[in-house]
């Protein structure tokens, strides 16, 4: 009680908790923490996804004429509408032990780089060219908007009477499919420049080849790796689509032949490869957009 | 005689009516070497058009444009502008903004940097040398905008409104710190702006345009003693050159509104 009104007990501003340096460690820790929570909670959501999955095949396994809780009665669907994660898992083994899988991505893998790859160049290429030069765009033009609007997979038939049902006709599809993306945002990063800055570079008597290097090329990077992104995706379905339609090998014509022979948990499989694939592609070009942006400002 | 403009005029065409526009007319203006001369006049009277056509942007209608007896028709590296925008190229950093001007001028980059390194000193932006342009206050970047303009030694400095977008307190230090680089390098220089305080504190002399079509309407010699201060802002003599400057320019903006209503766009 003595103690109660002893000023030594009231602390002064330089002697709060948070000027202390084990709170500021604890803070620093606690940040730590902070920034890895979207991915544990990611994580988690998906560890619980796949668990209530598994779980409607325990219930299956249990009781296959499905069970009630109160008035509510659940029936499990049957193997053939939802293989289970751990059949998914099995199917995958037997794929493996064949020596099937690695032919399938093999081909798959051929046709979706080199398809998206050579679309990635020359589109990059085409949209800066567009983009810069006025009248290659009017020229060009008619046929983009033509193309773009036209899904290409309908061109599927045209490409495997010219290149044949081998991994020629689904390049071309992958090819046609990912190049219009890159082109159209490439021309518009390059359209979009900032006149601001276009006006310092001729100021300081810059070039036409200059200004296109140090301004326009710079400047529509963003839009660029907006364009591979959209790319990815257009990609992918041409690899696919163009397999279901007609091929020997690859992983589109696996889960094409799975699904005409009722085996769901190869076709389960076959989908999570090809999300595989375009989640490394994604990966990839996120990576490659965090080295070429470090000067964006960092959203906080 | 450094710069000399005679007679000078300049049109352009509106983009949407094409109709033809007369942004200046009939200006003579001369500058002398170590100068430093500023621009005011209402806002629309062809002031930063002017400076344009000094650098060599936007070319003539009539008259003539010489810097050193020579005609300016485009773009050299005897002129360098410091823009309204700060207009940093945002995927360069600090000293890669600074040494863009050499860049176009093909300068070895060796050469460069150390320049770089020393303009970064003088305009107060010690260790900011590889900051992101996104990662400086307003203020920052428009010193990285004056580094850019001085790296290249021009003879002539142009700088149009550079301080227009700064908040009050901001404006005041870059004044400040403006004349403090400006004594340093002693470049003749051109500089626009519509705060009439802001041109008599930094000029020698200020030249007030009447409203558009632009043309020179009053000079004024500013003999007030170098170096100044910003305390100098509040004396009589200061305010004195600050009442007859927008005495003229309210005059004009009346009559531009009253006799020439179409001019008002």
């Amino acid at each position: 009680m003595a103690g109660m009104f002893d000023p030594g007990a009231i602390a002064t501003p330089a002697e709060t908790q948070w000027e202390r340096p084990q709170a500021r460690d604890a803070r620093a820790r606690e940040a730590r923490v902070k920034s890895w929570e979207p991915k544990i909670i990611g994580l988690a959501a998906v560890i619980v996804f796949f668990a209530a999955w598994q779980g409607v095949g325990f219930i299956r396994a249990a009781s296959p004429e499905g069970v009630s809780l109160g008035p509510f009665t659940f029936v499990p669907p049957p193997p053939l509408f939802l293989p289970t994660p751990l059949e998914i898992v099995a199917a995958y083994q037997v794929y493996v032990q064949d020596g099937r899988i690695w032919k399938d991505i093999a081909v798959s893998g051929q046709e979706l780089l080199i398809g998206y790859v050579s679309a990635a160049i020359l589109g990059i290429f085409l949209g800066l060219m567009i983009g810069w030069y006025a009248r290659l765009r009017y020229a060009l033009d008619p046929f983009i908007t033509f193309l773009y609007a036209t899904p290409r997979i309908v061109l599927l038939p045209l490409f495997i009477i010219w290149f044949g049902i081998g991994v020629e006709s689904k390049i071309a599809v992958v090819f046609l499919g990912a190049i219009f993306a890159v082109v159209i945002n490439t021309a518009a990063g390059v359209r979009n420049l900032d006149v601001n800055l276009i006006k310092v570079a001729r100021s300081f008597g810059a070039s036409d080849l200059a200004l296109f290097r140090t301004i326009a090329l710079p400047g529509s990077v963003p839009f660029i790796l907006t364009g591979l992104r959209l790319g990815i995706g257009h990609a992918l379905t041409g690899v696919v689509v163009g397999e279901l339609v007609a091929a020997q090998f690859g992983v589109g014509q696996m889960m094409a032949v799975a699904g005409a022979t009722f085996q769901s948990a190869k076709v389960f499989m076959g989908l999570f490869i090809i999300a595989g694939a375009g989640m490394a592609m994604t990966f990839t070009l996120q990576w490659l957009e965090s080295r070429f942006e470090a000067w964006r400002p960092r959203p906080n | 005689m450094k710069l000399e403009a005679r007679q000078v005029g300049i049109r352009y065409r509106r983009q949407r009516s094409g109709d033809e526009l007369v942004a200046v007319r009939g200006v003579d203006l001369s500058v002398a070497e170590g100068e430093f001369v500023s621009i005011v006049g209402p806002s629309g009277c062809g002031k930063t058009t002017f400076l344009n056509a000094v650098d060599g942007l936007i070319p003539l209608a009539e008259g003539s444009l010489e810097l050193d007896g020579r005609d300016i028709t485009a773009p050299g590296p005897d002129r360098a502008m410091v823009f309204q925008q700060p207009s940093l190229l945002p995927w360069r950093t600090v000293t890669g903004n600074i040494t863009y001007g050499l860049e176009m001028q093909h300068r070895q980059k060796a050469e460069s940097r150390g320049v770089a390194a020393k303009l970064v000193e003088l305009v107060g932006l010690q260790g900011f040398a590889d900051a992101w342009p996104s990662e400086l206050s307003g203020g920052m970047q428009q010193r990285v905008n004056l580094a850019r303009a001085l790296a290249t030694d021009p003879e002539l400095l142009l700088l149009d409104e550079p301080f227009a977008a700064l908040d009050a307190q901001t404006r005041e230090t870059m004044q400040h710190e403006l004349l403090r680089v400006w004594s340093a390098t002693r470049k003749t220089a051109i500089f626009i702006t519509h705060d009439i305080a802001e041109a008599v504190y930094l000029a020698d002399r200020v030249i007030v345009f009447t409203a558009r079509p632009g043309r020179v309407k009053l000079e004024l010699k500013i003999d007030l003693p170098r170096p100044r201060d910003l305390r100098l802002k509040r004396e009589a003599r200061f305010v004195d050159l600050e009442r007859t400057i927008w005495e003229t320019i309210r005059e004009e903006v009346l009559n531009s509104e009253t006799s020439r209503p179409q001019a008002v766009a």
